[in-house]
């Protein structure tokens, strides 16, 4: 039958192939290396997620030193200088080394079992991708012993996550922290490029029988919209640190305000790549959204066509909103008018793919497992962060609060109240895919709930001081403010996560050795990576799956009421 | 200055719900604390625009959130799954209808919001600058503000002094903001929004101060190690305290000083090749007498105090208007205790502190661009002396 493929509904179990992988582990040494020289898309998204895992810790712990230097006024727990290191380092790293990459992890290890391929079309490339980005991570940290800093002092960048001009420049920046930045910056936007072609190209490419674009699962959509953002928009960014390395080694003066260069410039720049990056972090996790609610709800998601339009529609907005960072930058007002209105049609598309989820849940039978927990978390956290950033647009209002604690609140409230929460379902919805073991379910209702309560307490919190005149990026602040109590409390929420964080890892590496059996569908899912055995063979699919529906193994589950049948 | 906490009160109280159970939290801290920094206690024209534009749009936002998360509760609850029920629920896969009504409705909302910002960012941004206005000029240093008065000759630092502006009497302040090094943001809350300040280019703002008082504000962007200690001090003054400040400022330490003390400056022939001459800028001929340096100096007096000041590099980077004193890297002391901070609001303007300041400035203000000079205990309360004089 190997030579016949058959349609889902009809005989799927004979083209699939459930037996697991080979399971000779080999010494120690043969394990390290097959992962060294793996060319394996799912063991790459391990490596990518794992790698990304690290380095959250690694920004946390910097972000937790960060809330005890501010918990209140005038303290000394770090001095001004390490303060600027950890505030740049932890801006940094959870962007590039984290965000970045636990995103394209996920992509390289579901995309292609969603779209019933065996592999990223290029497997090298992927590789590469890889590597590059995990050499910029070790680079940017080497700058702890290697480089010297703005004051002459100390090591490693301080000079903020956008690094404004001129202060990057040699004048301000002697040492060599601002140069491992740049080029850390540099090296990993090459991976990200990489895997950027590699998942464009596995989409419209590596689809199996049956699977027209329309067919596809809404992540591998995202995926491609995403993809599409990080090629438009990593560019200037790389571009960006050239021009600044050259400033800095070539006696160029792009950047140097001194010999008429343009610090508005820089800022141009960096946004144009800066807020598409924020899609870039942001689809993904609709992405996985889009996976886990349907399923936790028992209904098809709601509108696929119209999820597919916003989708692609919040991709090219995307790219006409960057200089709502700037409003304060001195523009004009008629750019100022421009970019508020730019920036306010971005709610239309995400408001559609809202609603759209709400209408999903809508007449479902919910099942609040720990993936759908946090996926619910996700959906009131991201009306928030939605609805401060419409406040945010509006650019009269932002000349107040640029700079200030409440753009502090309202990023972390999309990066961490949507995207990480949706990061972590979907680690407990797809580890048991990964592993072949359940996440432990208790340790994941212990993690969930002290991350919304410490989540809420800290970032909730965090608009006030903003409000009450509270820039960011300051290691202290004056004691007749009216900050104090507020960064006391902030500062407890933030303790809080700290613990959830740690009960994740220890549930992550316990569950691997102890976690229940997870078998190849847990969850009654109905996308095809479950239809393979957990963990899935190298090859993926012994047979190249045949799809009629966006829900093949609904069809398969349902011979009486498959969805090909309304397709 | 206390600030009346029923602003307060009013202007959040659109955000209560939203914040709800922190806002519980937050509001016993606020209610107890003067909050000099708060963005919803307007008190000039353009802060009052851009809070009662928060108001509106905090309110459609507190609407919409109420809206949809109170849908999000009703299903979630409504629809979950009952125990022992494993059958799955119909399948809906959408409908043209509703999808066009949540894509139509956002829209016009978006129009509304995009018209209120307009009708305030036009007005603020392009309001025209009337001939009552005062200009100042506003330049960032790393890490403190200089402030230049060009029609009235007056430098000063750190602390701004303005003028009341009534309805009657109309008397707005138009900034002109640049920077000598890196980028800096210019922000005192209850005046205005922020206006950022960037090297090699001049950005404008204005501000028309409604009641008087002291209004702290600090720099809103990051520019350095002491990038927190960059605060800023406005005073606002009476018209006719303000022209006795600004009276007090145009006079030069030569026609302040008692003799003797002008007698310890030394002639400055160089400065006549400084380009154009800066307002403050000490008389470039005779009105200082060579000094005498011959005397005993190791009395504590301000007149030891001033050659030190004047012989040591003190006056590389500082101005004492009508001494030989002239550099422009570091703010302007001709007036120096006339403020009431020092280092830009890091410390509070007494003996001191001073004293502390000139003996090493990274005891308050570590990665501050001014060195520790090394002189002897008795060279810096000599200096300390003689600032002390600069009144």
């Amino acid at each position: 039958m190997a030579d016949q493929s058959l349609p889902v509904g009809q005989g799927i179990e004979t083209a699939l192939d459930r037996t697991p992988a080979h399971s000779g582990r080999g010494t120690y040494l043969e394990v390290v290396h097959s992962w060294i020289v793996t060319v394996d898309h799912k063991k790459l998204g391990i490596l990518y997620i794992a790698y990304a895992l690290i380095f959250m810790l690694v920004g946390g712990a910097e972000a937790m030193l960060i809330r005890i230097q501010l918990i209140k006024p005038h303290n000394n727990f770090v001095t001004p200088f390490t303060f600027d290191r950890l505030f740049t380092m932890h801006g940094t790293t959870m962007v590039f080394l984290v965000g970045m990459p636990i995103l394209f992890g996920f992509g390289n290890y579901l995309v292609p079992l969603m779209i019933g391929a065996r592999d990223m079309a290029f497997p090298r490339l992927n590789a590469f991708s890889f590597w590059i980005s995990a050499f910029a991570g070790i680079l940017l940290y080497y700058s702890f012993i290697g480089g010297v800093g703005l004051a002459g002092t100390g090591s490693a960048p301080d000079i903020a996550w956008f690094a404004y001009a001129p202060l990057t420049e040699k004048a301000f920046s002697p040492g060599h922290t601002t140069d491992y930045w740049a080029i850390s910056i540099l090296a990993s936007g090459i991976g990200s490029i990489g895997t950027a072609i590699n998942i464009i190209a596995t989409v419209f490419c590596m689809r199996c029988k049956g699977m027209t674009l329309m067919r596809m699962p809404l992540l591998a959509w995202l995926y491609a919209t995403m993809s599409f953002l990080v090629l438009v928009a990593v560019s200037p960014l790389t571009a960006c640190q050239a021009m600044l390395l050259i400033d800095r080694y070539l006696g160029g003066h792009f950047f140097d305000t001194q010999a008429g260069g343009s610090a508005i410039l820089w800022a141009h720049f960096f946004w144009i790549f800066g807020h598409p990056e924020v899609y870039v972090l942001v689809l993904p996790p609709f992405a996985f959204a889009n996976e886990i609610i349907p399923v936790f709800s028992r209904k098809a998601i709601f509108g696929y066509p119209a999820m597919v339009a916003a989708s692609v529609g919040i991709g090219f907005i995307s790219l006409g909103v960057w200089a709502h960072h700037m409003f304060t930058i001195g523009m004009t007002s008629f750019g100022n008018a421009f970019f508020t209105l730019s920036t306010m049609l971005v709610a239309i598309p995400t408001g559609i793919k809202t609603f759209n989820w709400l209408a999903t849940i809508w007449g479902g039978k919910v099942r609040f497992e720990t993936p759908m927990l946090f996926s619910v978390a996700f959906l009131f956290q991201w009306v928030i962060a939605g609805l401060t950033g419409v406040m945010l647009s509006v650019s009269a209002w932002n000349w107040q609060l640029h700079n200030s604690y409440f753009v502090v609140a309202h990023f972390h409230y999309v990066l961490v109240g949507a995207i990480v929460f949706m990061i972590f379902a979907a680690i407990y919805y797809w580890y048991p895919k990964m592993t072949g073991r359940m996440l432990n379910d208790t340790l994941g209702k212990w993690h969930f709930w002290l991350m919304v309560v410490g989540f809420h307490v800290t970032f909730d919190t965090m608009h006030f001081p903003g409000l009450l005149g509270m820039p960011r990026q300051i290691y202290t602040y004056e004691p007749d403010r009216g900050w104090n109590t507020l960064n006391f409390i902030i500062s407890i929420g933030g303790f809080i996560q700290a613990i959830a964080i740690l009960i994740l890892v220890y549930n992550l590496v316990h569950s691997y050795f102890r976690g229940e059996e997870a078998g190849p569908d847990p969850w009654d899912a109905w996308t095809l990576e479950w239809a393979t055995a957990s963990p899935p063979p190298a090859y993926n699919f012994a047979v190249e799956p045949e799809v009629a529906s966006r829900r093949p193994l609904w069809d398969l589950k349902h011979p009486e009421d498959p969805d090909s049948a309304f397709e | 200055m206390r600030i009346k906490s029923n602003r307060w009160f009013r202007g959040s109280s659109s955000a209560v719900v939203l914040f709800a159970f922190v806002l519980l939290l937050a509001q016993a801290a606020l209610a107890h604390a003067s909050l000099p920094g708060s963005t919803f206690a307007p008190h000039s024209t353009p802060a009052h625009e851009e809070h009662s534009l928060s108001l509106f749009v905090l309110s459609i936002c507190l609407l919409i959130y109420l809206g949809v998360s109170g849908l999000l509760v009703y299903a979630l609850i409504r629809f979950r799954a009952r125990p022992h029920d494993n059958t799955e629920p119909p399948q809906v896969f959408g409908s043209l209808q509703i999808e066009l009504s949540w894509t139509i409705i956002p829209i016009l909302i978006i129009v509304v919001l995009f018209l209120g910002t307009a009708r305030v960012l036009f007005s603020v941004q392009d309001a025209p600058e009337p001939p009552t206005a005062l200009d100042v000029t506003v330049i960032g240093h790393q890490f403190w503000w200089e402030f230049r008065y060009p029609k009235y000759n007056v430098v000063t630092a750190n602390e701004l002094h303005l003028p009341l502006s009534t309805k009657s009497d109309p008397r707005p302040t138009f900034l002109k903001l640049t920077s000598a090094d890196v980028m800096h943001s210019f922000w005192v809350p209850q005046l205005g929004g922020k206006t950022d300040v960037l090297p090699n280019r001049v950005n404008e703002m204005w501000m028309d101060p409604l009641e008087t008082g002291l209004y702290v504000g600090q720099c809103a962007q990051f520019c350095g190690p002491q990038h927190a200690k960059m605060l800023l001090r406005v005073y606002v003054d009476t018209p006719e305290a303000f022209e006795k400040w600004i009276k007090n400022q145009q006079r030069t330490q030569a026609e302040l000083a008692q003799p003797h003390i002008a007698m310890a400056s030394m002639a400055n022939p160089g400065n006549q090749s400084a380009g154009p001459v800066p307002p403050n800028s000490p008389p470039t001929h005779g009105a200082v007498a060579p000094t005498a340096s011959t005397e005993a100096t190791d009395a504590i007096d301000a007149r030891n105090g001033q050659l030190v000041f004047e012989q040591q590099s003190c006056i590389s980077c500082h101005t004492v208007a009508g001494t030989v004193a002239n550099g422009r890297y570091g703010p302007d002391l001709t007036h120096l205790m006339s403020r009431v901070t020092i280092g830009a609001g890091a410390a509070l303007n007494t003996p001191g502190n001073l004293e502390a300041w000139i003996a090493d400035p990274s005891t308050f203000k570590p990665g501050c661009l001014m060195p520790a000079m090394h002189l002897s205990d008795r060279q810096n309360a000599q200096i300390t002396a003689y600032l002390l004089t600069l009144k």
